[in-house]
């Protein structure tokens, strides 16, 4: 399978990262490049294998359902670019 | 008066208890080095020295107390992907700038605990995404090999580049690194260190920034084997905060050096003789199997059919998990922020202007792998591989391996800026073709030094163990490091 610039710049607006036409281009050619080595992945013959899903054989841990962690609202926003009353901030969503 | 960055953290810790030393010197000769070295190196993004020489002091009043923990008064480095509580962590990354947490990872945690000096943050490849350290926002790590009558610069390998070189330089007694795919194991063969990759789960992946998280785990990279199997015990813990880490009584590892190899059997998978290997690493491997064969080990040929395949499933499942991981950096809770016409147009410039190439790359792959239509035939495809991949490793140690006997990397490390290499992403992808099906198995690897190449620059070898018998590798490999002598770089900077 490969990819063409349409197909690139749909999956870079899925990925929310703007690209420039230049940027596209050369992302086209860097994908089909890794999608064609990947490719070979294909000739494995995986019937009846189950997809692994967690590389230890072990049941997780579960915990109460509790609260145990909180009141910490000043150190969840410190980081922010832009807050207000320990809100973040961020352009007008909704018309 | 003998330089104090000389000595290992074993050499350290009996001076230091002896009182022949105190934990303030230690930690300024450091400093000092540091502050003479890394313009050179660049091993370091961020220096802490008055948290250093503050916790030092701590850890001399906890001696004289005779309260010393495990790692008392030793200065490390952290990987900068380490969350360091109200400190420089950016994963190398420009999109987190100015990102200073309000808490601390638990492998950190663990190590302050055990009385540990922070020296400061490591340089490395953005978000963990290398083999080389050139992918980093602060730039690349040089590494202190260079070859025989050359002054070229060489990478330190990647993505811990900034760990292995500050270790080999002596800028730290040793440091914090992670590896997803090769991340620890490669960066140390590079620069003659020691570098462990524990098993999936023995360490906390909490407050990690997370990269890939089915393949992410912590590890130390050190001088020696005995000081990676001091820092692996106070890294390694059961987490309450990462349901993934194990329960299991963390052993002591040093504990494990010295021990006999008699009735040990190392595997010798044949998969890893590639195509255009160099003649030497062969040589190297052959002089492994030597070694460990003089000190009573059983050599048997093995087969783990499904390697090849390893690296192509890694290159889809790792950005596939990446691509989500790395969706929350949009600009609103950390970080950078781009303002944009609308909010989607502030994601977009954000994530632009924040992230570099290899990443971009990346998250535009799993982004593709993940997307409707294609899952089935890339990602659950992967992931069927996967288990594959394990199943090979299962058959060979139910046949009644102990370890098995690798080449860490397909070559020593190459120059800066390599043309060769960055004309195509997937050559230097191939960096990490021998250690890639140990983070795909969850298994642990650890690399050793084992020789120097005709240009004069050091080649480990690699051993892969079962889950949770860390203690195999670090029993085998001490007998290897003893045969092979440790590689210390010439001093140029």
């Amino acid at each position: 399978m490969s990819v063409d610039l349409a197909t690139v710049k749909r999956v870079a607006r899925l990925a929310r990262i703007a690209v420039s036409e230049e940027e596209a281009n050369r992302m086209t050619g860097e994908l089909n490049g890794i999608l064609g080595f990947v490719e070979q992945l294909s000739e494995v013959n995986v019937e009846g294998v189950e997809p692994m899903t967690s590389v230890t054989p072990m049941e997780m841990r579960k915990r109460q359902d509790v609260v145990n962690d909180g009141n910490k609202a000043d150190a969840v926003v410190a980081n922010a670019p832009a807050t207000d009353r320990n809100f973040f901030q961020v352009p007008k969503v909704v018309e | 008066m003998t330089d104090l960055t000389r000595l290992t953290i074993a050499e350290a810790r009996e001076k230091l208890s002896a009182k022949e030393i105190k934990a303030v010197e230690l930690t300024d000769a450091y400093l000092s080095a540091i502050e003479a070295a890394n313009p050179a190196i660049n091993a370091y993004v961020t220096v802490t020295p008055e948290k250093a020489r503050e916790m030092a002091k701590a850890s001399d009043g906890r001696i004289a107390d005779g309260k010393a923990g495990a790692l008392e008064g030793i200065p490390l480095g952290i990987k900068d992907l380490f969350a360091t509580d109200g400190i420089h962590t950016q994963a190398c990354s420009h999109i987190l700038d100015g990102f200073k947490p309000k808490y601390e990872s638990t492998v950190t945690q663990n190590l302050w605990n055990d009385g540990a000096v922070m020296l400061g943050k490591l340089n490395m490849d953005e978000f963990a995404m290398g083999s080389s350290n050139e992918s980093s926002y602060y730039g690349a790590v040089k590494n202190p090999w260079r070859a025989q009558n050359s002054n070229a610069d060489l990478v330190p390998g990647g993505s811990s580049g900034g760990s292995a070189a500050a270790v080999a330089a002596f800028l730290c007694a040793g440091a914090t690194a992670t590896d997803t795919g090769g991340s620890i194991r490669q960066p140390a063969a590079f620069t003659g260190t020691v570098g462990i990759k524990p098993t999936y789960g023995r360490c906390s992946r909490w407050g990690i920034v997370a990269f890939a998280s089915s393949l992410d785990q912590a590890g130390p990279i050190a001088r020696d084997v005995r000081d990676a199997a001091i820092m692996l015990k106070s890294m390694a813990s059961v987490d309450a905060k990462d349901t993934t880490s194990v329960d299991l009584p963390v052993p002591d590892y040093e504990a494990s050096l010295g021990q006999s190899l008699k009735g040990m059997r190392i595997g010798i998978p044949r998969e890893y003789r590639v195509d255009g290997m160099p003649e030497e690493i062969e040589a190297l491997w052959q002089q492994g199997i030597a070694w460990l064969k003089d000190a009573g080990a059983e050599i048997v040929d093995i087969s783990l059919p499904h390697t090849k395949y390893a690296l192509p499933a890694y290159y889809i499942v790792a950005p596939a998990e990446a691509s989500s991981n790395l969706a929350r950096y949009d600009g609103v809770r950390y970080g950078l922020r781009v303002d944009g016409k609308d909010i989607v147009d502030m994601y977009e410039k954000t994530r632009a202007a924040g992230f570099g190439t290899e990443v971009k790359r990346r998250i535009m792959i799993g982004t593709y792998v993940l997307s409707a239509g294609y899952y089935d035939a890339y990602y659950l495809q992967a992931q069927k591989v996967r288990t594959l991949i394990k199943r090979d490793f299962e058959l060979a140690f139910n046949a009644g391996v102990d370890a098995i006997l690798t080449p860490a990397t397909p070559s020593s490390a190459f120059g800066i800026a390599d043309e060769d290499l960055a004309s195509d992403p997937v050559k230097m992808y191939l960096q990490d073709i021998f250690t890639v099906t140990v983070n795909m198995a969850g298994l642990p690897g650890l690399s050793v030094p084992a020789g120097l190449d005709h240009k004069g620059l050091p080649l480990s070898l690699q051993l892969i163990g079962k889950p949770f018998d860390e203690e195999s590798l670090f029993k085998t490999a001490h007998v290897i490091e003893q045969a092979a002598g440790r590689f210390t770089p010439a001093k140029w900077w």
